[in-house]
């Protein structure tokens, strides 16, 4: 078990190097390093003016040096003023040693957020956090309900009950966030008034009154997929052996369905929960940007549409993170509950 | 200048009445399709459920909107009429005496109209971006399912690297106005738009190596046919001037199936290791095909039954995305009428007016909705055989 682990970290972090070099790269492209000297530069500047900020500011440096320096295992240079020969920070808002060092991912520094006017790790951490709990309502209520949903409709198999639910699974499957949020802000904004329509509040202060439309935006859309799984799964245990010989012993059948149905269904829906973060992830981009809350996905929404170069790649490093943290622990917790599936 | 409107029953005769081109081609298809349903295979058994039914009948009738979009709508979906800004369903536009059947946007543009030519673009990339992936991850998956090993590792890992990406960090990246002046999407292109041309190479070659009559023409069709295809599109310099892609459009095309191809080959993948110890399988090794005949002419035909319903549900995950794309103003131009941009610009307003959000919001879903039920139906049926 422990090499298994050990062998997908490795993996993992294979895989993370990759990606972020990708990303890097995405992110360092010409017209994009344009971008950021016209922004940075403020003024109406001449092309010379564009290309030796650039210059100035490391970005002509090699493109491995400079994803060393990202990373951090190569040292960064202080820039030097060339008119006094003081050492000046790349950006006012951030401070930068005045001696080569390294600082990069690997010691903590996320570098700087162009946009935000900040280091990079005050900007994407209280979003994440922020982006957490907004997570938490949304699982607390997702997987009951999905789970209840898949375990009635796949207790009977092809009964009304299940006819019923399927179809409204299958109905929640096919209506994305920014179709449902829409759907749900006029019903329950514009028309009864109920609830609000925009979660910039919530960042002081979360009421089930600007907080519901958000988290039931982003449940819908897993239920029906989850529920399905989960359906699927119990309509299979439902057929075997121990569950015929359960009622022909002469157990209740709702005794069959919580005593020995549900821990077997319920093992293939924990990896399906597990897999469905990185869907999540871009539900919460669109939720945030339409209910306006400050988290993880409206600071990555800006951090693209300001070509915020360190904002962004940390942004993607942390996405990457989760995305592959979950694929493992869904990896590691279906051989635990499972233990027909031995880890090889 | 006060508008004049007609009242809500008269709308939903309305646009009843406008989409009668599409009632009637339903028609004729639906009851030519009932009745022949024994003789029609897979098709034809979909008529047998209600889910199935449904399915059907929402996704032709998407089908021939966008076919008949031009007669269905009454206004063109670009053109503003100062007028009408932000009218009221139901409003009669007073030049024309025609009606705004579901009002106008805030750029005084019929809602309706844009509703049904966003049904073009649609139903012309979603389903062309999953062929397209389909054909990279049936090319890529049947080598890394049958051979193992090395090829398996290595082709597995670059899939599981792009699922890694969350989808929208993906596009931010790839579907920039920044990127297009860069070769990036070309050459994503240009690697993509030529899996359908080996496949259909490797394909006809496979089969017919030992019939040459057959064999020069399957070849130099499918070399000539792609081969016109892929210069139009990629290089936009198709020597007749028929095939032409707008750069944009081409971007937003190549990130889809980008995204969205590692999903086929993963099911490829799992689909032939399951298949390959068939008994089937054995016998043509036994026989001495070569590895890509038994790949395209033994294991491919027994695994189309899980791929058609996935197809169906990846017509339907694309178009989603397309939305998505849409929705952050991605790639596609600001005035296209397109379902995901026309949500956008309707969200920003809800406050005010709710009318021009209701209509892509609702035909997103029921398309994506009937795709769904199409695939549930096909998944039934074929667990039936």
């Amino acid at each position: 078990m422990l090499s298994f682990i050990s062998r997908r970290l490795g993996t993992m972090a294979l895989t993370m190097l990759c990606l972020t070099l990708v990303v890097f790269f995405l992110i360092n492209l010409e017209p994009n390093l344009k971008k950021l000297a016209i922004s940075q530069t403020k003024m109406r500047t001449t092309a010379e003016q564009l290309e030796s900020w650039l210059q100035r500011n490391g970005y002509r440096q090699n493109f491995f040096v400079r994803y060393g320096q990202w990373l951090g295992v190569v040292q960064k240079q202080p820039n030097i003023d060339p008119a006094t020969g003081q050492a000046v920070p790349r950006f006012r808002f951030c401070n930068e040693a005045a001696e080569p060092t390294y600082s990069g991912i690997l010691q903590g520094d996320f570098g700087c957020s162009t946009k935000f006017k900040t280091p990079v790790a005050t900007k994407l951490f209280p979003a994440l956090g922020a982006t957490g709990i907004l997570m938490f309502w949304v699982l607390v209520t997702m997987v009951p309900i999905s789970l209840l949903i898949g375990i009635l409709a796949g207790m009977r198999e092809g009964s009304r009950t299940d006819r019923t639910l399927s179809v409204a699974s299958i109905a929640t499957t096919a209506t994305p966030e920014y179709v449902s949020g829409v759907i749900f802000t006029v019903i329950f904004a514009s028309w009864l008034g109920w609830l609000n329509g925009s979660a910039a509040s919530a960042s002081q202060g979360i009421t089930f009154y600007n907080f519901t439309l958000p988290v039931m935006t982003l449940a819908i859309y897993g239920i029906g997929y989850i529920a399905r799984m989960t359906r699927a799964s119990m309509v299979e245990v439902m057929t075997q052996q121990y569950i015929r010989t359960a009622r022909l012993k002469g157990l209740s059948f709702g005794n069959v369905v919580v005593k020995h149905a549900l821990r077997n269904a319920l093992i293939a829906p924990f990896t399906v929960i597990m897999l469905q973060f990185p869907w999540l992830l871009t539900g919460v981009v669109i939720v945030e940007v339409m209910f306006r809350y400050q988290g993880f996905g409206y600071t990555l929404v800006e951090a693209a549409g300001n070509n915020d170069i360190d904002l962004l790649l940390g942004c993607s490093l942390v996405s990457v993170f989760i995305v592959l943290i979950t694929q493992l622990i869904s990896d590691v917790g279906y051989a635990y509950l499972n233990p027909r599936i031995r880890v090889q | 200048m006060q508008l004049e409107y007609i009242g809500a029953f008269q709308v939903v005769l309305g646009v009843l009445a406008r989409f009668w081109p599409v009632w009637l081609a339903m028609a004729i298809v639906l009851v030519a399709s009932f009745n022949f349903r024994k003789h029609l295979g897979l098709y034809g058994q979909l008529f047998d459920s209600g889910v199935g039914i449904a399915g059907v009948g929402i996704c032709f009738f998407w089908l021939f909107t966008a076919i008949f979009a031009a007669k269905v709508a009454p206004f063109d979906p670009l053109s503003q009429i100062p007028v009408m800004k932000d009218a009221l369903p139901g409003a009669i536009e007073p030049a024309s005496k025609q009606v705004y059947l579901f009002g106008g946007d805030k750029l005084a543009r019929d809602v309706f109209s844009r509703m049904v030519f966003g049904s073009q673009i649609v139903l012309i990339i979603a389903p062309a971006a999953t062929a397209f992936a389909l054909m990279v991850g049936i090319t890529l998956g049947l080598p890394a399912g049958y051979y193992g090993g090395r090829i398996d590792s290595f082709l597995s890992f670059l899939a599981n690297l792009v699922l890694a990406f969350p989808v929208i960090l993906l596009f931010y990246l790839l579907v920039t106005p920044g990127i297009m002046d860069t070769p990036i999407p070309y050459a994503m292109a240009g690697v993509f738009f030529l899996f359908p041309i080996i496949f259909f190479s490797v394909l006809f070659y496979t089969r017919f190596k030992s019939r040459p009559e057959r064999i020069y023409l399957l070849l130099g069709l499918t070399l000539l046919l792609g081969g016109w295809v892929y210069v139009g599109l990629v290089f936009n310099a198709d020597p007749l001037g028929i095939i032409s892609i707008d750069p944009n459009q081409l971007n937003i095309f190549v990130a889809v199936v980008f995204a969205s191809s590692p999903g086929v080959f993963r099911i490829v993948r799992g689909l032939t290791m399951d298949i390959k110890t068939r008994d089937y399988v054995a016998a043509a090794q036994t026989r001495g095909e070569t590895p890509w005949y038994i790949m395209l002419w033994e294991i491919l035909p027994n695994a189309r039954g899980p791929l058609i319903v996935d197809a169906c549900l990846r017509i339907g995950y694309t178009t989603i995305l397309l939305g998505t794309l849409g929705y952050f103003g991605l790639g596609l131009a600001p005035e296209s009428p397109d379902w995901g941009t026309a949500i956008k610009d309707a969200s920003r307003l809800l406050r005010s007016f709710i009318h021009p959000a209701l209509p892509p919001t609702i035909a997103l879903m029921s398309f994506v909705l009937g795709l769904n039920l199409l695939a549930d139906a096909l998944r039934e049926q074929s667990m039936k055989d």
